[in-house]
């Protein structure tokens, strides 16, 4: 594929509001996740929770869009001068020009839950108040972000689970060699609630304590939330020329069960594989591999199988979700802005809340940060359904 | 830009609509549209158990999938697809919220994983062995354009055919106040990057600014509204275009003033 430079990016987790707040906690190795107080889950278990969600307020005249999905997607686009950098992107190719392609799981799912519990009790209906279309369908977070950054060119939203939000990497830089668009404005958003936190319990794949990738006891994730977007762009825009890029996208399907990973691995390797091959690259071209590392026993098991066969031991690799939680359809994109702090700021994350990394494990799993130069991450994403995605970032060529 | 591609199978599900060949002159004019209620899908792919258990919006997409691969005597295992739905499994996600309002808030680790928008896709990608990239989607009632363009993104990079298919089921009674769908509608199209024999119309594609005046309408009243009932069921132009077996240009309505305009021109 065509590189595409990422002229801007940013992201809200638990880590906190922005790149820098993400980059300290990374480098200072502070988690984001806490016992978990929310309002709608009774659970023993620890979150990466959002701070200040409840004070967000939208655009007064986008309000009907309100729910905490769209309060953090707001929040997210508040960060980083990103609407600076839409909005200077919508004066050099029109608005008709850029595309909005996001990634979520549950989108507002939240409100649905929350008027379920005030339906009518004679009739059974739903207040008046939940408006279904705004905030609960998977649109709703592709819709109000593509009104608030004042774009109309194409929009969809993905949503293949934890794949989501790095699955629009790859139909953006489809839709942009089609010439479609000339940017888009890619991105996930993904909040908490009940849904996902008692539906992963009841699957038993939820941790009590903060999540441990790769750990030998590692017992399961830790939820969080999370919004994040990148812009991207072709290489010959001016002005960028320090700015990460996009180098390949992979994308496969297991073909085995809903709900665990292929036992092999098959369908890892082969969108590991796939990404390699568009960006041109060897195995020992990667500096650093993020990882999915969502800290259930299957998936780090699985995903160590499939990274040990195709890079031996020989490329550093971590899950950074021991400080962000598993931010599910959001993870995508959590893990890309935090590929592209890597390699702009040279650190390699070591595995946070590792204690001891599975003897069973073959790939070179770094527990301790490193500060070194990184020029390519890639980055996996695998979702229910046994659907997977893998990017790559680095320097542009 | 303008995009050529093919369609090698189409496939349908909807009342009075059992089927592509059951459809094919009824959409295209030949033959009056009776609104008659369909039988549950029951797509042979799926194994017994698992089409006993599976929803109805699971099954609609799972039997259209299976009707156009066959259609296009494809093999599922090298068709790379995209599975397009406004609203996703709304009975499930109905179950789910009504079990998270009782206090115990017990929830089924098979209706959980069942929720996810790319249930369908999952399912599919099981029952045909396909390993190919597989994306799922909404554009709320603009879902089935949002994947014809995804569709054609893909065609364009990778080169291999891909099969899209647009569904959604009528959601149960609190939610269907909120998001009202007049009938459970899909449509499923095969789209290939190369000519075949297999090929059934070529299709020219251009995104347009044009406005909502110049949107492709149902002639047949009851399909008109059939069409505006049912995301999926916006595909109803384009697969009457194909079925009259004449040249034709249709418009499909996207966001704002975006459209699509397809060129149809018949391969056989």
């Amino acid at each position: 594929m065509t590189p595409l430079l990422i002229s801007a990016f940013t992201v809200v987790n638990a880590l906190g509001r922005g790149n820098a707040a993400t980059y300290n906690a990374l480098r200072n190795r502070q988690s984001g996740l806490r016992p978990c107080h929310l309002p709608f889950a009774d659970l023993d278990t620890h979150v990466g929770e959002v701070a200040g969600l409840d004070d967000v307020s939208l655009p007064p005249h986008l309000a009907h869009y309100d729910c905490r999905n769209n309060r953090l997607a707001y929040l997210g686009l508040q960060q980083d001068g990103f609407m600076n950098a839409v909005a200077a992107a919508r004066d050099r190719y029109g608005a008709g020009r850029i595309a909005v392609i996001l990634g979520t799981s549950t989108s507002g799912i939240l409100q649905t839950e929350t008027a379920y519990r005030q339906r009518d009790p004679v009739t059974g209906a739903l207040p008046e108040w939940f408006a279904y279309r705004y905030t609960h369908n998977i649109f709703s977070s592709g819709d109000f972000v593509r009104h608030v950054l004042q774009l109309t060119g194409p929009a969809y939203v993905i949503s293949t689970a934890c794949s989501s939000s790095a699955k629009v990497f790859s139909s953006a830089q489809r839709l942009m060699a089609l010439g479609f668009c000339d940017a888009v404005v890619v991105g996930g958003v993904d909040s908490l609630c009940a849904t996902t936190l008692y539906g992963f319990s009841s699957l038993e794949l939820v941790a009590r304590r903060p999540c441990r990738p790769a750990d030998a006891n590692r017992e399961g994730i830790s939820i969080g939330e999370a919004a994040g977007y990148a812009l991207l762009e072709r290489p010959d825009s001016d002005s960028h020329a320090n700015a990460p890029a996009l180098l390949g996208c992979g994308e496969s399907s297991d073909a085995y069960h809903m709900s665990s990973p292929h036992p092999e691995g098959a369908g890892a390797m082969s969108a590991m594989q796939r990404a390699l091959s568009s960006a041109g690259l060897a195995p020992q071209d990667i500096d650093y591999i993020n990882l999915h590392g969502t800290a259930t026993r299957a998936n780090d098991a699985v995903e160590d199988l499939a990274v040990s066969r195709l890079f031996g031991n020989n490329t550093f690799c971590s899950s950074t979700k021991g400080w962000t939680g598993h931010t599910l359809g959001a993870a995508g994109i959590t893990d890309a802005v935090i590929a592209c702090l890597c390699l702009e700021r040279g650190l390699i994350p070591g595995s946070l809340n590792t204690n001891e990394v599975d003897p069973a494990f073959s790939s070179r799993v770094v527990v301790e940060n490193r500060e070194q130069a990184v020029t390519r991450v890639l980055s996996n994403s695998f979702g229910f359904g046994g659907n997977n995605c893998s990017l790559i970032f680095g320097a542009p060529p | 830009m303008n995009m050529q591609i093919y369609v090698d199978g189409i496939g349908v599900w909807a009342p009075g609509l059992a089927g592509w060949a059951a459809s094919r002159e009824i959409l295209a004019g030949g033959k009056t549209y009776q609104v008659v209620s369909l039988p549950r899908p029951s797509p042979a792919l799926l194994p017994p158990t698992e089409r006993r258990r599976s929803s109805n919006t699971i099954l609609l997409a799972i039997q259209v999938a299976e009707e156009t691969v066959e259609c296009a005597a494809a093999n599922p295992r090298e068709v790379a697809t995209v599975f397009a739905s406004s609203s996703g499994d709304m009975d499930i996600l109905h179950d789910l919220c009504a079990a998270l309002a009782l206090p115990e808030r017990q929830v089924s680790p098979t209706r959980f994983h069942n929720s996810v928008h790319n249930a369908a896709a999952g399912y599919w990608s099981i029952a045909s062995g396909s390993q190919r990239p597989s994306t799922s989607l909404s554009c709320h009632d603009f879902t089935f354009v949002a994947g014809l363009v995804e569709s054609v993104g893909q065609i364009a990079a990778e080169c291999q055919p891909v099969l899209l298919v647009a569904y959604d089921w009528p959601p149960p009674p609190p939610l269907h106040a909120k998001r009202p769908l007049s009938a459970a509608f899909s449509a499923g199209i095969l789209l290939s990057p190369r000519r075949s024999e297999k090929s059934m119309a070529a299709l020219s594609i251009n995104m347009t600014m044009s406005g909502a005046d110049h949107v492709t309408k149902m002639s047949d009243a009851e399909l008109e509204l059939l069409r505006c009932g049912n995301p999926a069921a916006r595909a109803l132009p384009l697969l009457a275009a194909i079925g009259r077996r004449q040249p034709d240009t249709i418009t499909l309505d996207y966001l704002d003033d975006n459209n699509m305009r397809i060129q149809v021109t018949p391969c056989v």
